[in-house]
């Protein structure tokens, strides 16, 4: 299990590449990326992620563990960045392992469904006109129901 | 005990830390305290719903006691990923 949090910028390819690298008995991997996403209209001059050191990387590591007792998985890797990024800059990346892709996608899918809202990180949109930090959708706290 | 907020909940209240010497029984308790301490507090606290809090920097709830705890984390409902 490797759990980063880190304001400086990853290298998907690499990590992914690397990740697959050092799995032996395992069939299938499965990598997930979030990007920060500009404004409708193109107004998105940065994403300022807050997070609160020391209960965010406690809070990964729990729902990793959770992720890895639930399912047959090999290994997890879950990097999140914090800081100010620009639009199209990559925020996040979780990869997994598993012998087959059944386990390999869920576990991926419940590693991003609960950091999106149980990992203590904030979104505040830094755009043209003003800065608003972004709400907690209702459809993000219902998805964690279906675990 | 420590006293944090963070995102907006920081933002209304101005920094980003308060030291309390005499802990109050629960979380309740300590938000009651904390919003007759002035108005930007009381702004801060005015909708509970609005909020979450972290007891040693686990999620937990507003009956939770304080009795031993050292750090209390107030802030928005999170959005990572």
């Amino acid at each position: 299990m490797d759990i980063r949090v880190q304001a400086e910028p990853f290298d998907f390819g690499a990590e992914a590449g690397a990740f697959a690298a050092r799995q032996n008995a395992m069939g299938a991997v499965v990598t997930f990326t979030g990007i920060v996403r500009d404004l409708p209209d193109g107004g998105l001059r940065a994403m300022e992620i807050e997070h609160y050191p020391g209960m965010t990387e406690k809070a990964i590591e729990a729902i990793a563990e959770e992720a890895a007792d639930r399912w047959n998985t090999g290994d997890l890797l879950v990097i999140h960045r914090y800081g100010p990024l620009a639009p199209g800059e990559m925020i996040m990346m979780v990869a997994t392992s598993a012998p087959h892709r059944s386990d390999a996608f869920q576990a991926a899918e419940f590693l991003m469904d609960f950091l999106k809202s149980r990992a203590p990180f904030w979104k505040k949109e830094m755009a043209q006109d003003g800065a608003d930090w972004v709400a907690a959708r209702d459809e993000d706290e219902d998805a964690l129901t279906r675990w | 005990m420590d006293v944090l907020y963070f995102a907006w909940v920081r933002e209304r209240i101005g920094h980003p830390k308060d030291r309390i010497e005499t802990a109050p029984g629960t979380v309740r308790e300590l938000v009651e305290d904390l919003r007759g301490r002035e108005e930007r507090y009381a702004a801060a606290f005015a909708d509970l719903s609005a909020l979450r809090v972290a007891v040693d920097q686990e999620l937990s709830d507003f009956d939770a006691p304080l009795d031993g705890v050292r750090e209390v984390a107030f802030f928005p409902p999170m959005t990572g990923g």
